[in-house]
């Protein structure tokens, strides 16, 4: 095959990081004025791929060749990249709210006249490169005041304005609600049609399926598969088994369960996202958890699960929309987080430095925060009392450490986790939500984090897993819930669970 | 070095702030021929800065959470006018006017709050609206007038404790007693915290550390007895600075032992985790703006007493000493650091450079410069330690728990 029909070839890519071979000999062709789709499960790699292209890890941090319109390319930062035609849309967008979509668009490639910037010149332009993407709104107008599927077209615009010919889009859509991402993706096929060519990295296969010319499956920091597709006619049952392949090896701790009553039942639970309005994040949710039970939550990053555990967490996300709690067949409400802690219910969440601890603290302190009316005597904290506990958490848990009264930054990561735990367990709950509770932590540390969770279900709690690694639910719940753009979209127990179908179920609408 | 440590109980670094404020009333005793180190002129050191250090107190909770209050200088001179002035014109009995004070120091706390925690402005906004409001405030309702305040507020202000007893003690029987329990107080926590410190980990400290940690508290603080009551006849340890040392207990016991300190600086360190956590942010923003004005009218009410009528410019630029008294004592810009000791013993090197500069006949405005130069050398000193990632809390007078264990 001619080589030039390509526009970009990445060739035997590895990328190191400390400790982590991020991506390992990956090849990527795509051809020049197509739709390409790279998938592949969180942290398979591919945004890292992504910013290897775009310069942000400069040519030297990475081995292999990158050649772009037939031409080796040795980017050392964004510019170039971009100077070369390269844009890349971020999944987080990436503009200044507080400024015009003009400013924005032409934010450091300013239009000069006489060292001043030409308002008239820039202002026409704009309004012609809005017209690209399918925006007829007031260039005047400020960022802050777009819809979030606005912004990103503006973000696209501002791509278009640079000439570019091979537009990067990172999950494109994983913000947006249904209309904005079926208008995205008719803006790209028209984008096509003018010979941009598009990469697109996502995860929804019914998007994937609709629009691209070619799929590229990554998996573990590999090219596991890259094949043409006629678009709408892409196979995606055999896209689900690259992303997944990996064998389950033994790395879960052998357990038996056994369930009692339903303890937590949560009905019709409904969130609207607090920064976009109307987008709902959790559309009727209903589940339910046993006592003793390890109920599974998959879902990818973005479908909602962590928007429907922290709004039942007595409602710290979102905007509460309607539903009902019921612990113990008891309807409850948990209107703050207090309320929600009083009522057994406790919440680890999935980001560990930012909402998990508090940085500052040591050990000792942090295991009793959730709980210090325990401590608490006649008004006072007992900080002996306070001592004994973080004492008998280090045992327990076996926290390598040399003394409680260790800040909490000294740990790694598992020795971590295993605090926020202790500080969760000190509470006594008897629902235990663990939100990515292995997220980070060396496979050592994983697997004895996974012997707490059984000895937690073991002792009669009901523990809600939320996790986005496939094997790792499996190996772990009893019953597995899939979650798709923030509906529940499957309930199946792990026994008859395989990856395959999860994997469908998380990313297709059931079409029951 | 390794014994030092033991005794003191941790890390040394902690109290560099310590040993400079040591070093500084050794220093100035020297170069102005003895006359730091007397009775007379701790007394009034302590009387004269015991309202700056009040305000500290508040400050350091309200720096903790992470925000600032530029108000309380005007807070405090809007408290102390309204109690001479209800005094004055209304006949109100002196106790009436100063809770009458107090109220509208909860008032004004209770104002900040609410901007600052319900509609999320922040404080430093809430409070520069604040400074404004009760500066203009206190001069509108005075016309701009000094009013003389009741009689009895002296006492609080400038007053002595009572002489009683034998005169063979040859000093204050007050302050002798004063002196013997805080001696007792400090060995009986010493002795109890020994007793149990085995419980958790099953190591006890050193007796031999205990024992000298009592001896060396012991002389200090019978030092400080002995310089307090061996004054003039009629002179004692002050009542302001009683009034401190009691503010300064409760406070200390506030942020270290109690749920609401704890959530001070969960709020302070990482918000959404405290939140997820079961801190209630809003609240917890309210009561520590609400106090840091309830503090600001006490601290108006004592220095009214001291001189004794309340004029339109009271509290100008002291809410500028306590920030300064809480950023020398170690506190953190960002929030989550700092404590109660500490920020004494910062506001005490402020009041000791003051206070020796003088004697030294070192004008306001050189005085001025020079406690500029100690601050930025200060926090420039703890962030210098920050980030070679060593301990940051420096300053603390007592040793706590966790830095004794640490070693």
């Amino acid at each position: 095959m001619d080589n030039n029909s390509y526009i970009l070839q990445m060739q035997s890519i590895t990328k190191e990081f400390p400790g982590v071979r991020a991506l390992d000999d990956v090849n990527l062709s795509v051809r020049t004025g197509t739709i390409h789709s790279i998938c592949g499960e969180n942290g398979a790699g591919k945004s890292t791929l992504m910013k290897v292209l775009s310069g942000v890890y400069p040519y030297g941090t990475y081995d292999g060749k990158i050649i772009f319109m037939g031409k080796e390319m040795k980017f050392k930062n964004i510019k170039e990249s971009e100077s070369a035609g390269i844009a890349i849309i971020h999944q987080e967008l990436t503009m200044i709210p507080e400024l015009s979509i003009t400013e924005n668009i032409f934010m450091g490639n300013e239009i000069l006249r006489n060292g001043l910037i030409d308002w008239a010149e820039e202002k026409r332009r704009t309004y012609d490169i809005l017209k690209k993407v399918g925006l007829s709104i007031n260039p005047d107008i400020l960022i802050k005041h777009l819809g979030v599927g606005q912004q990103q077209l503006v973000e696209i615009a501002k791509a278009l304005s640079k000439n570019v010919k091979l537009l990067i889009l990172d999950e494109p859509t994983s913000a947006l609600n249904e209309a904005d991402s079926a208008n995205l993706l008719e803006l790209m096929k028209d984008l096509k049609s003018r010979g941009i060519t598009c990469i697109m990295i996502s995860h929804k296969l019914n998007e994937i399926a609709a629009i691209s010319d070619a799929v590229t499956v990554i998996r573990d920091g590999h090219t596991v598969e890259s094949y043409d597709v006629v678009a709408g006619e892409v196979d995606e049952d055999k896209i689900i088994k690259a992303m997944v392949g990996r064998s389950i090896e033994n790395r879960y701790p052998e357990h038996k369960s056994c369930p009692g009553n339903v303890i937590f039942e949560v009905n019709n639970w409904c969130v609207e996202d607090p920064d976009v309005e109307g987008r709902m994040v959790c559309k009727h949710a209903s589940f339910n958890v046993r006592a003793g039970e390890i109920v599974g939550f998959a879902g990818l990053m973005g479908a909602g699960r962590t928007e429907l555990m922290r709004s039942i967490f007595g409602k710290n996300y979102g905007i509460y929309r309607g539903g009902t709690i019921k612990i113990k067949g008891k309807e409850v409400k948990l209107n703050s987080v207090e309320s929600a802690i009083k009522h057994g219910v406790a919440y680890v969440p999935e980001d560990r430095k930012n909402l998990g601890l508090n940085l500052l603290d040591c050990i000792r302190t942090t295991v009793v925060a959730a709980d210090l009316d325990k401590i608490t005597k006649r008004g006072l904290l007992d900080l002996n009392e306070e001592k004994i506990a973080a004492e008998d958490y280090r045992n327990q848990l076996k926290i390598k450490t040399s003394h409680v009264d260790k800040g909490v930054t000294t740990l790694s990561g598992g020795n971590q986790q295993k605090v926020v735990l202790s500080k969760w367990m000190f509470t006594e709950p008897d629902i235990l939500i663990l939100d990515e509770p292995t997220r980070g932590i060396d496979v050592g540390a994983k697997y004895e984090i996974y012997k707490l969770i059984h000895q937690l279900a073991d002792a009669g709690k009901a523990v809600i897993l939320v996790s986005s690694e496939l094997p790792e639910l499996l190996g772990m719940a009893d019953r597995i819930y899939t979650i798709f753009e923030g509906s529940i979209t499957g309930e199946i127990s792990a026994a008859e669970a395989d990856q395959e179908i999860l994997m469908k179920r998380m990313t297709i609408t059931s079409k029951e | 070095m390794k014994y030092i440590k033991q005794v003191l109980g941790g890390d040394l670094r902690q109290y560099t702030m310590v040993v400079a404020l040591a070093a500084l009333i050794i220093i100035f005793n020297i170069i102005s021929g003895g006359r730091m180190l007397t009775s007379s002129n701790f007394q009034n050191l302590i009387s004269g800065n015991a309202y700056v250090l009040i305000l500290a107190l508040g400050m350091l909770m309200v720096i903790v959470i992470g925000q600032i209050d530029l108000s309380v200088g005007s807070v405090a001179g809007f408290a102390g006018m309204v109690m001479a002035l209800v005094a004055k014109n209304y006949n109100v009995p002196w106790w009436c006017a100063v809770l009458i004070a107090i109220a509208i120091g909860l008032l004004a706390g209770a104002w900040h709050g609410f901007f600052l925690s319900q509609l999320g402005i922040p404080g430093f906004i809430t409070t520069l609206g604040g400074m404004m409001i009760f500066r203009g405030g206190v001069i509108w309702i005075s016309h701009s007038i000094s009013v003389p305040a009741p009689e009895q507020l002296k006492w609080f202000g400038s007053g002595y404790l009572p002489e009683w007893g034998p005169a063979f003690t040859g000093m204050n029987n007050s302050t002798l007693l004063l002196g013997i329990i805080g001696i007792v107080a400090y060995v009986v926590a010493q002795i109890r915290k020994y007793k149990r410190s085995g419980d958790a980990t099953g190591v006890k400290d050193p007796l031999w550390a205990v024992v000298v940690r009592i001896i060396l508290m012991t002389v200090l603080i019978g030092y400080f007895t002995w310089l307090f009551g061996s004054g003039r006849v009629g002179t004692s340890f002050p009542v302001p600075g009683l009034i401190l040392l009691l503010l300064t207990i409760i406070y200390h016991i506030i942020t270290q032992r109690t749920k609401f300190g704890r959530h001070v600086y969960a709020v302070g360190g990482n918000k959404a985790a405290a939140a997820l956590s079961g801190v209630n942010v809003k609240r917890t923003y309210f009561l520590t703006m609400m106090n840091m004005s309830f503090l600001a009218a006490v601290a108006g009410i004592l220095f009214v007493g001291r001189s004794t009528a309340a004029g339109p410019a009271d509290g100008t630029s002291w809410e500028m000493d306590a920030i300064a008294s809480v950023f020398i004592g170690g506190a953190a810009v960002s929030g989550g650091v700092g404590t109660i000791l500490a920020t004494i013993v910062g506001g005490l090197v402020m009041a000791v450079l003051n206070n020796g500069l003088m004697l030294m006949g070192v004008g306001a405005d050189k005085t001025q410069v020079i406690k500029g130069f100690v601050l930025l050398a200060a926090v420039a000193f703890d962030v210098y330690n920050k980030k070679s990632g060593k301990s940051s809390i420096i300053g603390r007078l007592f040793p706590s728990k966790e830095e004794k264990a640490a070693n």
